[in-house]
């Protein structure tokens, strides 16, 4: 699925110092520790690094994907020049995704930032309201599409039979953008106030219980105290979103395949594939404007997980 | 729900706030908030759940807000027409073997990087954790096409090749899922006491001794959790079996909606009963495993 695996940015600080140094190893130990990275380690050159490589240089040919390797044309940017000139799914598409970030953003993160921040204020039954935000977070996107169109439905929705309105919420280009990043946004909130909690959890309690004995509010000790020091899980929340944003795709497809106002990049790669008409060096040059844009935050991502893991 | 939260807010803390002091008063408002939004959340399932016990007939004459209608058939027939023992099945079949082949892979891989240190450690953790992060549709087209060129003998794959294959989908999840789980378990074992493997050394205990004897058994708590957490993902996984699966009858549940759009989204009883069905897997793994499947998710984070 989709899910974002986030590496706890914090864990290795507790890492003690390897005691002694290095260890000598001998004979049949070497073979063992030899297999041990190198199996995996091949299994995920081949299953990921190889395709994103491909994936690059696929994107300068024109290829059908029928017959041999040698059927390859190479034709250069071409590929690029026709997805920002040529395509017209392209720019919805682009538009689709940016809007998809900035939404995550600005609604499911903050409030699920600030969710955590008042449950961490050691409510009773705290434990229920956890749960209950939680349990988005257990579903597939694509069972989330279909459980939200109970809710969407023109003839038998909840939300029509609230409002008062005829709206096909999935099927209305108008709308069906905004009713799926709901749907989202209820999934994503619970996964970022999980995250955040678990890291309110780890701040120095004596921090907070200065800056009250300094006479700050609350509210001013989270800005000016709890939040700096929050610096690698805010970074990790901020990678997590925009990675969201660019994988987004099961709920979409679930839908309607990602049409009809549902475009998004990823869909567009996989219809140019799996599609009729499979036009492998364009849908190539779509991935490698994913893989791009990926790699960029991933980068940043890395740097601040390896950086705790150096302290 | 926004439109009670509006209403009953002011009338309560006006209330409060002649009972009790005014400290008590902001925590009243905060428990009606938090109260309104944990339910607000928790509507669409319970919405889905009740849903799934009503007749269609009767709530197609009387509306959804009215009682009565409750049945058990939308289940019954959710069951037989998405074919849900066949689905349910492959999910068996590949989830298993998956998460079992990752958790082995990435504990071999934690272990010579938490215990030894080579130079290109980072780099390592560098390559698997970067793998996890990478949209997966930027890696179709060639791991498509290779699928489809990789044969495999008939008793493994009836379609005689990777694409369409239990063992295709086994193994691009065990892939995918690889990274995380060694960066989690390499955590997880440089916290070990680094004592009891000089012990073990001392005694004459090799490699093999020290990981399958002394490492893997303490990090029970890690692998209890990577494996609750890691069984919801792989049998939530979507794309993957939805792009490199062709025959119908081979979908694990989660791609099979795919399917069933058409037939479950003009009966919305049969929809909801198929919704619950398909989340049963999980909502066991919310109600029994929670504990397990936070700690997944922020394992490392709360040690610190």
């Amino acid at each position: 699925m989709t899910d974002l695996p986030t590496v706890p940015a914090t864990a290795a600080k507790a890492a003690p110092r390897r005691a002694g140094g290095r260890v000598r190893v001998t004979g049949t130990d070497r073979i063992f520790l030899i297999l041990m990275v190198a199996i995996p380690t091949i299994m995920v050159l081949a299953w990921v690094w190889l395709p994103a490589i491909a994936s690059v240089v696929l994107s300068f040919a024109s290829w059908t994907g029928v017959g041999g390797l040698d059927t390859i044309k190479w034709i250069g940017t071409e590929n690029y020049v026709n997805v920002f000139t040529n395509y017209p799914p392209f720019a919805p598409a682009l538009r689709h995704n940016l809007i998809w970030l900035a939404f995550l953003f600005v609604l499911p993160t903050l409030f699920g930032i600030f969710l955590a921040v008042l449950l961490d204020r050691e409510l009773r039954g705290t434990r229920f309201y956890q749960s209950a935000l939680f349990l988005p977070v257990v579903l597939s996107l694509a069972l989330i599409g279909f459980i939200w169109q109970l809710i969407y439905s023109r003839d038998q929705g909840v939300l029509n039979a609230v409002l008062g309105t005829q709206i096909d919420w999935y099927g209305d280009s108008r709308w069906n953008l905004w009713a799926v990043l709901v749907a989202a946004g209820w999934r994503h909130t619970g996964y970022i106030m999980l995250l955040y909690l678990a890291g309110l959890k780890g701040v120095d309690p004596s921090l907070r219980e200065a800056a009250a004995v300094d006479g700050a509010s609350p509210v001013r000790t989270f800005f000016s105290v709890v939040f700096p020091v929050m610096r690698p899980i805010n970074i990790i929340i901020i990678v997590v979103t925009v990675i969201e944003a660019l994988r987004a795709f099961d709920i979409v497809w679930v839908i309607n395949k990602g049409t009809n106002g549902l475009e998004l990049i990823s869909t567009l790669v996989t219809a140019n594939v799996v599609g009729e008409a499979s036009r492998i060096g364009f849908g190539s040059a779509l991935a490698t404007i994913m893989l791009v844009i990926s790699l960029v935050f991933i980068t940043i991502f890395l740097s601040t997980v390896m950086r705790g893991e150096q302290r | 729900m926004s439109t009670a939260t509006v209403t009953r807010r002011p009338t309560t803390q006006a209330a409060a706030a002649k009972a009790r002091r005014r400290l008590t008063a902001g925590r009243v408002v905060l428990y009606v908030f938090v109260t309104l939004t944990a339910l607000a959340w928790l509507f669409p399932v319970v919405w889905a759940l009740l849903n799934s016990f009503r007749d269609y007939n009767y709530t197609s004459v009387h509306g959804y807000v009215s009682l009565g209608g409750f049945t058990l058939q939308n289940y019954v027939n959710a069951w037989e027409q998405g074919e849900f023992t066949r689905h349910f099945l492959n999910s068996l079949i590949i989830t298993v073997p998956a998460v079992l082949l990752t958790l082995f892979l990435a504990s071999c891989v934690a272990f010579v990087v938490a215990r030894f240190s080579f130079r290109f450690n980072l780099v390592l953790l560098g390559l698997f954790t970067a793998a996890n992060l990478l949209p997966q549709q930027a890696l179709l087209i060639p791991l498509y096409r290779a699928y489809r060129e990789i044969p495999l003998p008939l008793w493994m794959s009836d379609s005689g090749q990777l694409l369409d294959s239990y063992w295709g989908l086994i193994l691009v999840n065990t892939a995918f899922q690889c990274g995380f789980c060694a960066f989690v378990l390499s955590n997880y074992m440089k916290a070990l006491p680094h004592e009891m493997f000089e012990a073990a050394r001392v005694d004459g205990a090799g490699v093999p001794t020290q990981f399958f004897r002394i490492t893997l058994p303490l990090c029970r708590p890690a692998l209890a959790a990577l494996a609750t957490l890691q069984v919801t993902w792989i049998y939530n996984e979507f794309f993957w079996a939805t792009v490199l699966m062709q025959s119908g009858d081979k979908f694990p549940i989660t791609s099979s909606l795919n399917n069933l759009r058409g037939q479950f989204f003009t009966d919305y009883n049969l929809l909801s009963a198929g919704s619950i069905l398909v989340a049963i897997p999980v909502l066991i793994v919310f109600f029994v495993l929670q504990k397990q499947f936070v700690a997944g998710l922020t394992l490392g984070s709360t040690k610190g």
